[in-house]
């Protein structure tokens, strides 16, 4: 362990608490570079804060964050995007009222340097590019993100992330679930390409365990605000995590009845 | 797959015409304008004579200028309701630094801009860092600086600065307002649409919590755009106290700020976030102005200005609120 090169991502003994509710307890994670680590949870286990944690986007209330083996203390979001890490959010954090091109390059906006104005056609361009390159098709770039399926959104939310020029990290909260089967295949590839190509470490959230074990190395589970399971997803299957998963929801009922 | 969007059936010149001056407010604004100045015009000639152009440019500038500002915060889904009392504000600490504190007028100028931006500053951290809606903070000031106006003067009006080469062109040249206000609308119809300030604003309004999440700075969006905004009420004030040649603690006040709201809803910035053009409150306030003017002119009185104004503000929201959700809805592509 010791001769391996320092974690990509490493939490440590992170605790989060809304108000009377405790989203998480005491969550410690570590993600290898280049590696795909799948994290699956019940609703409402905590999945999406731990990953609002790590964008910078909540501050925790305890614990610490290690990148690259150094401690950093993310204050802002912005703070944590120039440190590398990118994200899809659940909710995808698209403006509705604003064009494709423009939610692609939302607060990455491409300018003519030195003048402060935005350089429209340069993010059209890159925009088209993008999207051709996942494989997801978008009647226009120019339209309003409102007039778009959800899946769609999603694969805007994805594209925006993975074509960032410094992403290091890929924090992916449920990039699938408003997907088809072809779009969720394309976003599925890409992620495996971003695997092969080596140079960025993703944490994959998603409620399909077959997707997640068809891209991943390592599987952990979320439960009651820790993390309760960590394997290799080649030591374990679609059988154990669900039963795993409902086992507990079982225990609870035949315990309740009897 | 753009071909299938091209490929679609085109609709037929007037359906589209009709959409365009829905969806797109501007349009509808303008051809709106177009026909009441033509429509006073035919009922009374001296409508376009010069006197009455000037006077009809120089109300519209103060309107168009409060109103462009008042388009980011509204777009921000906030208000100023104090943006009224900046514009009072701004020459009244001009003229406190140039008639007591004798310095220049370029510097006494600046120092009123500053004032304000100070006054844009206290509102937007009352929002931001306080939390409390900007309608009861905005109010606050409202009142605050309503009074504070009247104390800075002891309750009487002040003479403007004398006659010089600044004064003319911040408003005593009688045409000076509607180029500033020509300028301000280029300046911020760009800042508003080609710069990442612009794009900024319409996020945090559009999707609070996407802004932030997506890294944006949203508390310094907020707090720069109410500063911008009572920096441009204040300019207004400074133009107008200019162009009147007396510095008046009760100018501007509740009814610059409404009748700026107006256009700016009028025009197509309907307060809920997110949308916004700042052309489309110009124009609004062209409108306004030539629906007043006009009015004026033929001897109908201020109050029948206010029911048609209320009646244009209703129409346009319901306008608003039904048929461009429904123009929405009916394109999504699923
Ligand atoms: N901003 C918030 N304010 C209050 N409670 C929250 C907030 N975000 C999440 N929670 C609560 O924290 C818990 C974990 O939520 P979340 O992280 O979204 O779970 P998951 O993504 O695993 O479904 C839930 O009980 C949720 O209601
Ligand atoms: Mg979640």
């Amino acid at each position: 362990m010791t001769a391996e090169a320092p974690d990509a991502l490493r939490v440590e003994n992170i605790a989060k608490r809304f108000g009377s509710v405790t989203a998480l307890q005491d969550v410690s994670l570590h993600l290898r570079k280049g590696e795909v680590l799948g994290l699956i949870g019940d609703n409402g286990a905590g999945k999406s804060t731990l990953i609002k944690i790590i964008t910078g986007f909540h501050r925790p209330d305890a614990g610490r964050i290690y990148l690259d083996g150094e401690e950093v203390e993310l204050k802002s979001v912005s703070q944590a995007q120039r440190l590398g890490i990118q994200t899809v959010y659940q909710d995808l954090a698209l403006v509705n009222d604003m064009t494709v091109y423009h939610n692609m390059f939302l607060n990455k906006e491409i300018t003519w340097r030195p003048l402060p104005l935005l350089n429209n056609r340069k993010m059209k361009h890159l925009t088209r590019r993008y999207l051709d390159d996942i494989g997801v098709s978008i009647p226009s770039i120019e339209t309003e993100v409102a007039m778009l399926s959800g899946g769609q959104r999603q694969a805007i939310a994805v594209a925006r992330a993975v074509y960032s020029e410094d992403a290091r990290i890929l924090l992916l909260d449920e990039p699938l679930a408003a997907m088809g089967a072809k779009e969720g295949a394309m976003i599925l590839d890409l992620v495996q390409r971003l695997k092969e190509s080596g140079g960025v470490s993703i944490i994959l959230i998603a409620h399909n365990y077959a997707h997640v074990l068809e891209v991943c190395d390592r599987v952990n589970v979320l439960q009651h605000g820790r993390i309760t399971y960590d394997k290799p997803a080649a030591e374990t299957s679609v059988e154990e995590l669900t039963e795993l998963m409902v086992s507990e929801y079982r225990r609870a009922r035949t315990g309740g009845g009897g | 797959m753009a071909t299938q969007a091209t490929a679609e059936k085109r609709p037929g010149f007037f359906p589209q015409l009709l959409e365009a001056l829905v969806r797109r407010q501007e349009a509808g604004i303008l051809v709106v304008s177009v026909g009441l100045i033509l429509y006073f015009y035919l009922r009374n000639p001296a409508f376009l004579t010069q006197g009455n152009i000037q006077t009809l440019a120089q109300f519209m500038a103060a309107t168009a200028i409060v109103a462009s500002g008042l388009v980011m915060v509204m777009i921000l889904g906030e208000i100023d309701l104090s943006v009224g009392q900046a514009f009072a504000f701004a020459p009244i600490v001009m003229w406190i630094a140039y008639d007591q504190l004798l310095l220049v007028l370029p510097l006494a100028v600046v120092i009123g801009l500053l004032a304000t931006a100070a006054v844009g500053l206290v509102n937007g951290v009352m929002r931001v860092f306080f939390g409390v809606p900007s309608f009861v903070a905005t109010l606050g000031m409202f009142f605050l600086l309503g009074g504070l106006n009247v104390i800075l003067v002891a309750g009487f009006p002040k003479p403007a600065p004398e006659a010089s080469w600044l004064k003319s062109a911040l408003g005593a040249y009688p045409y000076a307002g509607i180029m500033w206000a020509l300028v301000i609308l280029a300046f911020m119809h760009v800042l508003l649409n080609y710069t990442r300030w612009g794009m900024h604003t319409f996020a945090t309004g559009g999707n609070f919590i996407g802004a932030r999440e997506a890294g944006i700075r949203v508390d310094r969006i907020r707090i720069g755009n109410f500063m911008l905004c009572s920096m441009l009420g204040g300019f207004a004030g400074i133009l107008e106290a200019m162009r009147i040649n007396s510095i008046d603690p009760l100018a501007g006040g509740a009814e610059i700020m409404f009748l700026a709201i107006s256009a700016a809803v009028i025009g197509g910035t309907p307060l809920a976030g997110g949308i916004g053009t700042v052309f489309g409150a110009f124009l609004g306030a062209l409108a306004l102005s030539v629906l007043r003017n006009g009015f004026t002119l033929q001897g109908v009185s201020a109050f029948t200005f206010n029911v048609i104004l209320g009646i244009t503000v209703l129409i346009v929201m319901v306008l608003n609120v039904y048929v461009i959700t429904r123009l929405r809805k009916g394109r999504r592509v699923t």
